[in-house]
């Protein structure tokens, strides 16, 4: 279950279950629709809303272990979020870091620190106003995926973009 | 919450007389040397203090479970007594005793005074030397009939052992329940035994490592209740909270110096880095200890104030660092293989206690304090966050498994490991002094 959980927060699964959600919707009423995701139809979500940012841009990046360094594939994550942030100016932004359960506690909270502030610094670069950006770390006190072994630790390394009013 | 850790206790100790028997050279008497490597168990006998209805029982239950738990003794089980015990404050028939090996002997008696306070006396016999080695007397108010049973487990701790008992204390740790991604956190108090549980939290906001004061009336812990995660003090009596300093950005691993006048904590810096700040909290003024682009974290204090050990990965990854409480001298003193973390200073002195990760696993240890004669106490798929009795003999961490974490105890030896039985799950126990 918790496994399901953390792939349904993966960007692309949920773009996946939300169009498989919205076909069911054509031919009868499911009780498990887009909207019982909380995701109102995410497919289609509407340019410049909160949907379409976690959907179609993607709300966070990955770490490597007791890293904060950030990827390139983290790279291409961001500065597709920087571009988004910029256009549609109205948000003011949190960047949550989190850490896996294989650090201590107070580390880990130190090490999610500094991982929002890599993803913040990077979004600055990009050019979104430093003024809208705050960060706050999680520390390993909020996984998202909770079994035991690198799977789930891969997905809790994370620094997520949240907007205001969003969530995470 | 009221009269919660208030003077509970008036505790009038007063010695009692040696009843007569042969007096016997006081180098004859049981004793335990718990500095020797491998300290054999001591067979004693607790037997149910004489009065007051099921409390006789009681007492004596709680401190056999001490002095169990504790590793050092074995009590012997009740069905193999043969004297009954009828007169607490004579002599016991020696000869019953030795042939059963019970080496110590504890009769007692409880009983209610007119003013509604409970009296409980104790006599602690060596069997073999056929003698008595202390007896002492307690009033207690109705509500702390178990401290009065770990006050008796305490003093028969130091009359065998030489050395002062752990058991009159309390913990402070967080109760966790729920599911792993949605983890309800409480502060929460209980005595050293897991027995008379109090929430000190509502568990809405996530808290996290909360630690005594030496005054053992305040803590200080982390609540992400103002939305930035931040460092408290909570009054325990009176429930009263107030924040510590105003900082722009997470303040977290708060400790108290060993006067209970400053806390000691990690600041998070514009850059993501965390060093480490001292706050005095009459003056409110802060000092800066630590200033590296680095994660500089969980600082403790040496118990004469005079030094910090904290955790930094300035070096790469996290290692152990000990330096002046000015922040003079910064000096690395774990060298092993792994990565180490929450450094805790002894309150003798003596050792550091730490988790360290090496292998895919998890390690409580304890190394002197310039890194060397390091050994493992505990191993681990995830165990961490030591904390000393305040004896510094046993240290108490929590470990993840089946599905959360639990409380479990070690000694120094490493041999004697204990559950601590909680309701739900719990992390991050904090032992306080031994209470007055």
């Amino acid at each position: 279950m918790g496994r399901i959980a953390a792939l349904t927060r993966n960007p692309v699964m949920i773009a996946l279950v939300a169009m498989l959600a919205i076909a069911g919707c054509a031919s009868k009423k499911t009780p498990n629709s887009a909207a019982d995701l909380g995701l109102n139809g995410a497919g289609a979500a509407t340019p410049g809303s909160a949907q379409d940012f976690t959907v179609n841009i993607g709300d966070r990046i990955f770490f490597d272990t007791d890293s904060s360094s950030i990827r390139a594939d983290a790279q291409t994550t961001l500065a597709r979020q920087a571009q988004w942030l910029n256009q549609y100016k109205q948000y003011a932004i949190v960047v949550e870091g989190h850490a896996d359960e294989r650090g201590t506690r107070e580390y880990n909270l130190a090490l999610g620190a500094r991982r929002a502030a890599a993803a913040r610094d990077f979004l600055v670069s990009k050019g979104v106003a430093s003024s809208r950006l705050k960060t706050i770390s999680y520390g390993k006190e909020r996984p998202v995926a909770v079994c035991d072994d690198i799977s789930c630790w891969s997905q809790n390394r994370r620094a997520v973009t949240t907007l205001s009013g969003a969530g995470s | 919450m009221r009269s919660f850790l208030k003077p509970l206790l008036t505790i009038a100790a007063m010695a009692l007389g040696m009843t007569a028997v042969v007096p016997m050279p006081a180098w004859a008497l049981v004793e335990l040397n718990v500095n020797k490597g491998n300290v054999e168990p001591l067979p004693i006998a607790v037997t149910d203090f004489q009065g007051g209805d099921a409390l006789g029982a009681q007492i004596s239950q709680i401190v056999t479970a001490d002095l169990k738990r504790s590793g050092l003794f074995a009590p012997i089980d009740k069905s193999a007594f043969i004297e009954k015990i009828s007169n607490p404050d004579a002599a016991p028939r020696f000869d019953d005793w030795k042939v059963i090996n019970a080496q110590a002997l504890v009769t007692g008696s409880v009983s209610k005074e007119a003013d509604g306070r409970i009296r409980a006396q104790y006599r602690l016999w060596d069997t073999f030397a056929g003698q008595q080695m202390s007896g002492e007397q307690f009033f207690a108010n109705d509500a702390n009939q178990r401290r009065v049973a770990h006050i008796i487990a305490d003093a028969i701790y130091e009359r065998l052992t030489g050395e002062k008992g752990y058991f009159d204390t309390r913990v402070v740790f967080i109760d966790e329940s729920g599911a792993k991604n949605a983890r309800k956190k409480r502060l929460a108090i209980m005595d050293q035994d897991g027995a008379n549980v109090r929430y000190l939290s509502d568990g809405r906001s996530i808290v996290l490592t909360p630690r005594f004061s030496p005054n053992r009336q305040e803590i200080t812990y982390m609540s992400y209740e103002s939305g930035q995660p931040r460092v408290y003090l909570l009054q325990i009596e009176t429930g009263q909270r107030e924040l510590v300093g105003n900082f722009p950005g997470m303040t977290f691993a708060p400790r108290f110096s060993p006067d209970g006048q400053k806390v000691i904590m990690s600041l998070l810096r514009d850059d993501g880095n965390s060093n480490i700040f001292a706050m005095d909290l009459r003056s409110r003024s802060t000092t800066r200890l630590t200033n590296s682009t680095a994660i500089d974290t969980s600082p403790s204090y040496s118990p004469d104030g005079s030094k910090v050990v904290f955790t930094s990965d300035r070096g790469g990854r996290a290692q152990i660092y000990v330096m002046g409480a000015d922040g003079s001298g910064q000096t690395r003193i774990s060298f092993g293989d792994g990565v180490y973390s929450t450094p805790v200073w002894s309150p003798r002195g003596d050792l550091i206690a730490f988790t360290k990760q090496t292998g895919g696993e998890f390690q409580i240890g304890v190394m002197k304090t310039d890194g060397s004669g390091e050994r493992i106490l505990s191993s681990g798929f995830q165990q961490e966050g030591p904390t000393w009795a305040p004896n510094g003999r046993v240290l108490m961490f929590f470990r993840d498994s089946n599905g959360g974490p639990k409380l479990v105890s070690v000694d120094l030896t490493g041999r004697n490991e204990q559950p601590i039985p909680t309701a739900n799950f719990a992390s991050d126990p904090a032992w306080s002094p031994l209470l007055e």
